[in-house]
């Protein structure tokens, strides 16, 4: 009787053992993570300023942040910054992965090489690349220099091509880590469906076309991910490459959430800023993982 | 009553210096100065406190001006932790005052006489409802013009006194083959030269009305787009490569002849002395063309966080040593701003500073003492920055001089 | 594991080979690029930096910069270099990169061999909790921190990057254990073993890429973050990028650019030498881990 007992309260306690075991990280979620979530959508409608204040003020500040035209800019430019990082990060990553997928001599030289960009962080590298594209000191320079006189790259000064300065740095930083990524997952395709389509006599680029591309498509979402997190959390790069500038023509939403919370004193309307990011992500991103993760089941 | 209220307060005092002594209680500071001369200044506080026997607990965070330290102290300040002395500048101070965080400094204030020898505009900077809540360390003003006297010289312009005088030295100079203006193109900076162009064509009492009072018709006068004109004019004699630009890189073009003339604070001065050029002799420090007698300044100080009801010993001697006239002269020798008090002796400072100390006197006498608004002591952080806005949107073409006005209007009235 | 090493069966012919060659090698000078202005400026004497040509190799060769920003370059009131703020990183970051990582591990654990009820959206919570903008938890989290007593320590800090980092470390943890075959675990459960036997005797053993990938993430954004590092620590835990910053951001004065290039190569120094020792393994752990599930 007691030994039946006792087995019962071993089985109950090893049902609840993985309870237990995930509840820390539960708990830190549901407080650090979603409740300062609502908090700052709480913050949202009130009149907070300097530090949080309770004040109601209902849709004011929302209605205020539509009327800046400073905060359109921010999401035009976002528009443009995530989609052709996005796009290129992963065109460059997954061209590179197939290349150096081919035996390539050198790899393990090549690959750290292309890595090693993900480990700096912008404080670091954004002096170096200002310097680079700064028509007086960098890459126009040394062109005129070595006697191409007529070579012209003021992207950096113009407001109209400042973000595109911002796309590059960006890419820089994160295509070899998306490389990495999809270079993972062509080392896992099965080598045997490819040899007996090349029976078949398909050429090279059908074999990829047909078969090794659809393949990755895991990898194709890993990566879409971790470039939608980064771009939407691109804060320092700006920062350290243009401070916004020219004007405030390469201001993302989340130096602009950092502003207005932070320098501008107008913690309300950093607040709805935030809200609003926060709905679209949440927009792109649960379809997402709801079919991801169901498919999985 | 008042005698005895100091007597208890003196008394306290000495009780909680001899309590601490043995623990040996520290002042934290935060502060974003961080380079070298800025630094040694802030050193000599350091040691005087250390001969005290108080610790000194660094605390900096450089970056933006100051705001990145804004951000951390917001994060202290949430957190319980407040730090005891924190670098702060015009409305943040305020803004600090009347949430109820800083300690009440009127026992040493009233012991060292600040409020005899602070001028008004100051003070107004310094005291929240009539309590000293900050330690002013110094007054900078920033309606300066810096020039190349060789430059100049070479093509024979005088120091302009007016607008017109100034336009045609500018284009002296662009026929020359010399960039006119050095200046970098960063929001604060094309503020900065905003300021005192609104200056020269509002005049004083426009100024105070359209930044300081925030009234909608002056911000949407006639007046307002002629100083916008004017800006378009300091654009187009600024080289192609300006934006982004760091100030003091701008400096180092008129040290280096490639330009004639910057208009920046006081704390250019700094870097002309570092590539030891004579003020006089190899540059030439003079007010904005037009606001000869005005002063827009601004001034660092240090606010004092409540620590618990009391002003602790500490922080009352962090206080006094801010205020005493020998670091105020040793320090604003080496900033090259003014000392914040107007009795400090002017032995020690070059002729720029000499001629900074006579107009800031004057310009407080006569009622011509503005806070400036490019560096937030008009107006507060929200407004400043949605002007800023609209300056540098302007002066990088994105507005005509009208738009710029209806821009204006409507951003100042979103802020407020 | 052992297809990581498997080549592809495709075929190339020596004119495209050759060309793949020279893309490849153009991108690796397009990637080193940044770093060359960076090694090449840090040993120049500063008055070759300002005369101009970033890109030339330096006429006069000086290690003066690398000692200055280590020992004493100005960073605050004194002039101490970086030394005290690279210890203080270190203390940071390895504790909280090991508690991510180890939490991340069994979170895996329970959540693919465990299931239970809603464990689905527990992770779909856990992986939209990556995407929270870090402006917004500032305050919150410093009322947080200041509540428990944590503000302004080291251990406050870490407790930071720990929660908002194991929403990835269980990503990562997840999709690797997601293909490790139930039925050893099943067969284990019948021999007895618990629910520590079995991870330790059994998962563990054959963790170790995907805990590369963890760890190199980890350490890697936890050693670069500034806003949490500058806001959340106390005087004498401050890490290393607040030092950089300030060293850098001194907006009076000469700008000694080459000391400033010199202190940002030191303050990647562990990142850079965490990728290049771990780098073999990334591409492994990543395979199986984040792109397969």
């Amino acid at each position: 009787m007691a030994h039946t007992a006792d087995a019962d309260f071993k089985t109950r306690l090893q049902n609840w053992i993985p309870k237990l075991v995930l509840s820390p990280s539960i708990a830190m979620m549901l407080v650090f993570v979603y409740g300062f979530i609502l908090f700052s959508v709480y913050l949202s409608f009130t009149d907070s300023r300097l530090l949080p204040s309770y004040g109601w003020v209902g849709l004011e500040n929302y209605s205020k942040l539509w009327r800046l035209s400073h905060w359109e800019v921010s999401l035009k430019n976002m528009g443009i910054f995530a989609g052709l990082y996005i796009v290129i990060c992963t065109s460059i990553g997954l061209g590179l992965a197939i290349f150096l997928d081919q035996k390539i001599r050198g790899e393990g030289l090549l690959r750290p090489i292309y890595l090693y960009p993900m480990a700096l962080s912008f404080i670091v590298t954004g002096t170096a690349w200002k310097w680079f594209l700064d028509p007086g000191i960098g890459l126009e320079n040394v062109m005129h220099t070595w006697g191409w006189e007529s070579f012209e790259f003021n992207w950096i000064k113009d407001r109209n091509f400042a973000i595109y300065t911002v796309v590059l740095a960006a890419v820089w930083q994160t295509s070899g880590f998306v490389m990495a990524m999809f270079l993972a997952g062509l080392r896992g395709i099965d080598n045997e469906i490819l040899k007996a389509a090349q029976m078949d006599g398909a050429s090279n680029w059908n074999l990829y076309r047909r078969i090794i591309i659809p393949q990755l498509r895991p990898a194709f979402l890993s990566a879409f991910v971790i470039l939608s997190h980064l771009a939407i959390k691109t804060f320092d790069l700006v920062i350290a490459l243009t401070g916004g500038g020219p004007g405030r023509a390469t201001e993302l939403p989340a130096t602009f959430m950092y502003s207005y919370t932070f320098t501008r004193n107008q913690m309300g309307i950093g607040a709805a800023s935030a809200t609003i990011m926060l709905m679209t992500i949440a927009a792109i991103m649960i379809p997402y993982l709801y079919s991801e993760l169901r498919e999985k089941r | 009553m008042r005698v005895l209220l100091k007597t208890k307060a003196a008394v306290v005092a000495v009780l909680m210096a001899s309590t601490t002594m043995g623990a040996a209680e520290d002042v934290e500071v935060l502060h974003w100065w961080t380079s070298g001369g800025e630094a040694a200044a802030l050193n000599v506080l350091k040691q005087d406190l250390e001969g005290q026997g108080i610790g000194w607990t660094d605390m900096p965070v450089a970056g933006g001006g100051g705001e990145q330290a804004m951000t951390v102290l917001r994060a202290r300040v949430t957190a319980g932790n407040a730090p005891t002395a924190v670098q702060g500048l015009g409305f943040d101070i305020l803004d600090w005052g009347n949430q109820g965080s800083l300690a009440n400094l009127n026992d040493v204030a009233a012991k060292e006489g600040w409020d005899d020898v602070v001028p008004d505009a100051l003070k107004s900077f310094a005291k929240v409802d009539g309590k000293w809540v900050s330690a002013p360390v110094n007054v900078h003003s920033t309606n300066w013009v810096w020039a190349n006297k060789a430059v100049l010289d070479a093509n024979g312009i005088a120091v302009p006194t007016s607008w017109e005088e100034f336009t045609a030295a500018l284009e002296t100079l662009k026929a020359a083959g010399v960039t006119p203006i050095a200046h970098g193109g960063q929001a604060w900076q094309d503020a900065t030269v905003f300021d005192a162009v609104a200056m020269s064509v509002l005049g004083p009492d426009g100024y105070k009305a359209a930044f300081i009072d925030l009234d909608e018709e002056t911000l949407g006068s006639d007046g307002m787009k002629e100083a916008f004109d004017r800006m378009a004019v300091i654009r187009a004699n600024v080289d192609d490569n300006f934006s982004g630009r760091d100030w003091n890189l701008a400096t180092a073009m008129v040290i280096n002849g490639e330009a004639g003339f910057q208009m920046m604070g006081d704390w250019a001065k700094g870097e002309f002395l570092n590539a030891d050029k004579v003020p006089g002799e190899d540059f030439l420090c003079f007010r904005f063309p037009g606001t000869a007698d005005q002063v827009t300044f601004n001034a660092d100080q240090f606010m004092m966080f409540d620590q618990g009801g009391a002003v602790s010993a500490e922080q009352a001697a962090l206080a006094s040593a801010i205020l005493s006239p020998s670091f105020q002269s040793a320090f604003n020798v080496v900033k090259g701003s003014v000392p914040a008090r107007t009795d400090v002796s002017d032995a020690d400072f070059d002729a720029c500073g000499k001629q900074g100390m006579k107009d800031l006197a004057a310009a407080a006498a006569s009622g011509n003492l503005f806070g400036s608004m490019a560096h937030g002591h008009a107006a507060p952080a929200s407004v400043k920055n949605a002007i800023y806005d609209v300056v540098t949107a302007h002066f990088n073409g994105e507005y005509d001089s009208e738009t710029a006005v209806e821009e204006l209007v409507d951003a100042v009235s979103i802020a407020k | 594991m052992s297809v990581a090493s498997q080549d592809t069966a495709i075929r190339t012919g020596r004119v495209t080979r050759t060309l793949i060659y020279v893309v490849l090698i153009l991108f690796a000078l397009f990637y080193m690029l940044p770093l060359y202005v960076m090694v090449v400026n840090s040993v120049k004497p500063l008055s070759e930096i300002t005369g101009g040509g970033m890109m030339n190799l330096p006429r006069e060769f000086t290690l003066e910069p690398w000692f200055k920003a280590w020992s004493s370059a100005q960073i605050g009131v004194e002039p101490t270099g970086l030394s005290p703020y690279f210890w203080n990183s270190i203390k940071m970051v390895v504790p909280a990169v090991a508690i991510s990582t180890v939490l991340g591990a069994l979170n895996g654990y329970v959540l693919t061999k465990w299931r239970f009820k809603y464990d689905t959206i527990i992770f779909g919570l856990m992986l939209f909790a990556c995407f929270i903008p870090f402006q917004i938890v500032l305050i919150p989290m410093a009322r947080m921190l200041g509540l428990m007593g944590l503000a302004g320590t080291t251990w406050g800090l870490a407790l930071v990057h720990v929660v908002y980092g194991i929403g990835f470390t269980t990503l990562y943890f997840r999709n690797y254990y997601a293909v490790f075959p139930t039925e050893l675990i099943r067969a284990a459960q019948i021999d007895g073993a618990g629910f520590f036997q079995i991870f330790w005797r059994i998962l563990l053993p054959s963790s170790g890429p995907i805990a590369v990938v963890s760890i190199i993430w980890q350490f890697t954004n936890i050693w670069n973050d500034f806003l949490f590092g500058a806001s959340f620590a106390g005087a004498d835990s401050q890490p290393m990028t607040v030092a950089l910053n300030n060293l850098v951001q001194a907006s009076h004065g000469v700008k000694e650019y080459n000391v400033h290039f010199a202190g940002a190569i030191l303050a990647a120094m562990p990142t850079l030498l965490v990728y290049i020792v771990a780098g073999r393994y990334f591409v492994r752990g990543l395979m199986a881990g984040s792109v397969k599930g």
